[in-house]
């Protein structure tokens, strides 16, 4: 268990979800793929199929007519795997809270590990995040250990 | 026989393929003035990729979709054995092996195009049509290429006589036919790896991966096997045809490093300094300018230049 999870760890393969997002956040996380930020030193990379991903990056504020298909892609999603929501929209609907067309957050919908907030979250916001992630991960497979 | 399969055909190719990824990812990284993956890289991918659930998709053919990614992976092996064979017992390599390894080089890309065909999504049939489309292109020249040195060895079909040719009268890439037969491979070797500019197949920013878009787990860590073992074994063949093998004693260990470090880097040059094609400009190339090109590589070695 825990070697695979440490490998999932070292190559986090990323698969980008908007769920309504105004495109601020999405252009956000593709800055963190050029040379000035390079993620891929952390073993990360663009995936293009859900099924080869294990890190759903989700933006926007979850409209009426995406929640169905973000469910389908979590369900899509090989297990082990993480969720990281980006930007104000995705952590609490941001300033369409009141929209009749955004009616829970994401974190009601599906599970989320990472939360980055911002509008938009720099990408140094993000690719900390992510390492966050992967710290909190790392310790908490340590404590388990040791138990 | 077995040690061989498993030590040099399998473990060894495979280090040697894995270690070959890092360096294009290195590599291609540093030409983008990024920083690049850590060394142990692809390491982690497959361990990584065998760790994770497998999903079948409901409209795949089962056996199909599951068996495809081991026909690929076993036919690089066995082709990988049979070309360390000529190193280390050249008593027990066999008459016609050149043509048992063309074959066996040519069964991933159809295992590919099947595995994708069988997982029932459009994207990945788009993407197995056209690997299907371009290995109808690069056979012929690949082909016609491999026989120049045949020809050039007096008609021999044997990997060995081949390198003992080349031990008695010089490598064959320094006379002008094996220089342009050469080069044919150095393309068509781009296309069966399928790297830019012939990644058209698997066009991850056109058709999101394309056969391989419905694998997960240990099936698609499989594949990505298959495609770096095919990294070292494509150009171990090539280096042996015409570039006076690889032994494994005293100098001639780091001069077969040496030739395949060249390699690697011809690869990765052209990888990173070309745009992708589409197929009808590809199966042009191909069938044009590449199949002529061999044909006159042909022609002179029978000639004797
Ligand atoms: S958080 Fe801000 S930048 Fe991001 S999608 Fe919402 S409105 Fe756009």
């Amino acid at each position: 268990m825990s070697v695979r999870v440490q490998a999932l760890l070292k190559s986090p393969w990323i698969f980008h979800l908007s769920t309504g997002s105004c495109n601020n956040c999405d252009i956000e996380i593709l800055d963190c793929l050029t040379p000035r930020f390079d993620v891929e030193r952390f073993g990360m990379l663009l995936a293009g199929s859900i099924r080869h991903a294990d890190v759903l990056v989700v933006t926007g504020s979850a409209s009426r007519k995406c929640i169905p298909r973000m469910k389908q892609i979590y369900e899509q999603m090989p297990k082990p795997c993480f969720v990281v929501a980006i930007g104000e929209c995705a952590l609490s609907r941001g300033m369409f809270i009141q929209s009749y067309n955004c009616p829970l957050p994401i974190d009601k919908i599906i599970p989320v590990d990472v939360y980055i907030p911002g509008c938009p979250p720099k990408p140094e916001a993000i690719i900390a995040g992510i390492m966050k992630l992967v710290k909190k991960t790392e310790e908490g497979l340590k404590n388990k250990q040791a138990v | 026989m077995i040690y061989i399969f498993v030590c040099y055909g399998f473990l060894l190719s495979a280090m040697m393929g894995l270690i070959a990824s890092w360096v294009d990812r290195k590599l291609t990284a540093r030409i983008q003035y990024r920083v690049g993956p850590p060394f142990f890289q692809p390491w982690f991918d497959l361990i990584k990729l065998s760790g994770k659930e497998l999903l079948i998709p409901t409209t795949a053919l089962r056996q199909v979709f599951l068996t495809a990614p081991v026909f690929g992976l076993a036919s690089v092996i066995l082709a990988s054995t049979i070309l360390w064979l000529n190193d280390l017992h050249a008593s027990q390599s066999f008459v016609g092996d050149l043509i048992v390894v063309v074959y066996l080089l040519m069964i991933p890309s159809i295992c590919i195009m099947i595995g994708g065909f069988a997982s029932g999504n459009p994207l990945a049939g788009l993407g197995s049509s056209r690997e299907m489309k371009l290995i109808l292109s690069y056979e012929l020249p690949f082909i016609l290429a491999v026989l120049v040195p045949v020809i050039k060895s007096g008609y021999s079909l044997r990997l060995n006589d081949i390198l003992a040719f080349q031990m008695q009268h010089g490598v064959m890439i320094t006379s002008l036919s094996g220089f342009l037969a050469f080069l044919v491979c150095v393309l068509c070797i781009q296309a069966k790896l399928g790297l830019v500019p012939f990644d058209m197949p698997e066009a991850e920013t056109e058709i999101v991966g394309g056969p391989l878009i419905e694998y997960s787990g240990i099936c698609l860590a499989i594949f990505k096997l298959m495609k770096y073992m095919l990294l070292f074994v494509l150009p171990f063949f090539v280096i042996i045809l015409f570039w006076g093998g690889w032994r494994l004693t005293g100098v001639h260990l780091w001069l077969g490093l040496l030739k395949y470090i060249i390699f690697i880097l011809l690869v990765v040059v052209i990888r990173n300094t070309n745009p992708r094609v589409r197929v009808d400009q590809a199966m042009r190339f191909f069938w044009g300018t590449l199949t002529g090109l061999s044909s006159i590589a042909v022609l002179l070695a029978w000639i004797g230049k």
